[in-house]
């Protein structure tokens, strides 16, 4: 297993957000933590990198404590890719250049401009390098977002709702780009997600949260009519087509 | 060299060479504004005085008057200038500047208190109040530092957040104005007049040793600033994506708020208020050169020291033989100009 999440708990003040939550992922694999507005989704996955500090559990990469470690360390093994980045007036090389700044101290050298390099050309977005940020379109910008978590040169990814802002096309075309890039680099991703469907066509595992809690966990199997009805409270059908599971809710 | 960083360094030296061309400009400007004044100096006699290192006849007014007056426009509008980019960077709110957080409030009661209080600084002579006196500096620059400490404080307390910072200055700003009303009030005419005198952002108080001590300031700060320039890049894209990238930005926040108050503490403290340049240097450095802090916070001193320069030689000029505090000046053109840029801006 890459990553190895140990009893992790989280609480706002006095009142627990997270409870106690224990999950792994191995090489390839993309894991997506479902569950409604409020479950914690997105303040456990903010945990894993330490962006939110847990109160108790641990976080293990290839079986070392990330926790233990640095700030700088834990951004050279887990990438960030936020719901919605902040469009500054910058290159877009340099935005990526910035996914190197956990590895330099005044300046970036030859190997942090080689691996922003590497990211762009994995990505194809070599094109878009010199354009400026706040000139790009949303579904650009998020390719450009995973890019810069690539030249962080991570073990495990983490995506908070990657497609949130994207229409049908884009949603599709990005989830792609992840799987391939997941799977060919041997990297592991954790995503929040609120398309059940879409996280059921490019997921391997799943976590169902419900008030902070693990509801259920594991492969497509646990997607079924009782598990969604229980965690959204809504009366749903599990069918199949064109080979992948679908949720249509009654 | 692969192509893409090829490409890219080219990128790059553009902003270089405008920031290059802008530090050439700055040094006409300084040449030029040596020669201005109630008495005219030619362009050629300023140079000679000045690489001849020369302070007899027209050298003295060179050396003794107009320089230490334009060193100072440097310091003061490159200082302000620098204080604003950071202070708008790690408040992330482009309005934050040391005159909207409320230091120049700070200091204004600081020096009204030291003028009504202890009697500092109300010396007359027959037509000018002289008001520079240590124990008024000293109190602005003790009530700046204490509003600083405030804000910071307010911000620990409230878990650091900028927007926490930015309501917590305007308040404590606030609260100094109505204080400097208050003094206004309790003060004599003499007194009044010297508080009045004091607001007035004024260059002609500039004498060496408060040009080394704000120099001495200035200096380790800007190469402090300097070397976090990545840091505050990253700042620039979002709270979580910087902790995400190793960034502790609630220790970057504090110790950036509390070296750029410093700064304007000790410049507002020497100089008094100077509205505008704070926001204004910022403003257009950002326009031309984009968000990279690696220019910005090069490019933004030197908009506000040729601001200021350009200002204060306006100042000294357009009246002659009178000589206008430049503080008034800025606030009079620094208004319309923000508002035009704002404009501009939306414009694009």
């Amino acid at each position: 297993m890459i990553l190895d999440v140990r009893g992790l708990a989280f609480a706002y003040r006095s009142h627990p957000v997270i409870d106690r939550v224990s999950f792994s992922v191995a090489e390839g694999e993309i894991l997506t933590i479902l569950g409604p507005n409020g479950a914690g989704k997105t303040t456990l996955l903010k945990c894993l990198n330490r962006i939110l500090t847990p109160g108790e559990g641990a976080v293990l990469i290839d079986g070392e404590d990330a926790h233990g470690l640095g700030r700088n360390s834990i951004a050279r093994t887990i990438g960030w890719v936020p719901q919605q980045g902040e469009k500054t007036r910058m290159t877009v090389y340099d935005l990526i250049l910035m996914g190197r700044k956990p590895y330099f101290r005044w300046a970036p050298g030859r190997e942090d401009h080689r691996k922003v390099e590497e990211a762009l050309s994995l990505m194809d977005l070599e094109d878009l390098a010199l354009r400026y940020a706040d000139e790009l379109s949303g579904g650009e910008f998020q390719m450009v977002q995973i890019v810069r978590a690539l030249a962080q040169s991570p073990r495990v990814i983490l995506f908070d709702e990657p497609t949130s802002s994207l229409d049908i096309a884009h949603q599709h075309h990005l989830m792609e780009r992840i799987r391939s890039l997941i799977h060919g680099r041997s990297l592991s991703a954790v995503m929040t997600m609120h398309d059940i469907n879409l996280a059921l066509r490019y997921s391997d595992k799943f976590l169902l949260l419900k008030g902070g809690a693990i509801h259920a966990a594991g492969g497509r199997e646990v997607i079924t009519p009782e598990t969604i009805g229980s965690v959204y409270r809504m009366d749903v059908h599990v069918t199949e087509a064109c080979g992948y599971p679908l949720v249509i809710p009654r | 060299m692969a192509p893409l960083q090829d490409l890219y360094r080219r990128e790059r030296r553009g902003g270089t060479l405008f920031l290059a061309a802008s530090a050439l400009g700055l040094l006409f400007l300084i040449l030029l504004s040596a020669t201005a004044g109630t008495i005219a100096i030619p362009f050629g006699e300023v140079l000679g005085y000045l690489l001849r290192l020369d302070a007899s006849g027209s050298g003295r007014i060179v050396w003794n008057v107009r320089l230490p007056r334009i060193i100072a426009a440097l310091l003061v509008g490159g200082g302000l200038s620098l204080s604003g980019t950071v202070m708008q960077s790690v408040l992330r709110n482009p309005l934050a500047s040391p005159y909207t957080l409320g230091l120049s409030s700070a200091a204004a009661f600081g020096a009204s208190f030291a003028i009504v209080f202890f009697g500092a600084g109300t010396g007359t002579t027959s037509t000018i109040i002289i008001n520079d006196s240590l124990a008024v500096t000293l109190s602005a620059f003790l009530f700046c530092a204490l509003s600083t400490l405030a804000i910071l404080l307010l911000t620990v307390l409230t878990r650091i957040s900028p927007e926490t910072m930015v309501l917590a200055g305007i308040a404590i700003g606030s609260l100094f104005s109505a204080g400097l009303t208050l003094m206004q009030y309790l003060a004599d005419s003499v007194q009044l007049a010297s508080i009045v005198s004091w607001t007035f952002g004024d260059l002609g108080r500039a004498n060496w040793p408060f040009l080394g001590i704000t120099a001495l300031v200035l200096i380790p700060l800007f190469l402090l600033f300097l070397f976090f320039r990545w840091d505050f890049n990253v700042l620039d894209t979002g709270e979580e994506t910087a902790r995400g990238l190793g960034v502790r930005t609630g220790a970057l926040r504090i110790a950036g708020m509390a070296g750029a108050s410093l700064l304007s503490a000790v410049i507002v403290s020497f100089f008094g208020t100077i509205a505008f340049i704070g926001l204004l240097g910022p403003h257009i450095a950002r326009r031309i050169l984009g968000g990279d802090h690696r220019r910005l916070l090069i490019g933004s001193p030197l908009a506000g020291a040729i601001i200021l320069l350009g200002a204060d030689t306006a100042a000294r000029t357009v009246l002659t033989p009178m000589v206008l505090p430049v503080g008034i000046l800025t606030s009079l053109c620094g208004g319309p100009l923000f508002i035009y840029l704002l404009v501009a801006g939306k414009r694009k």
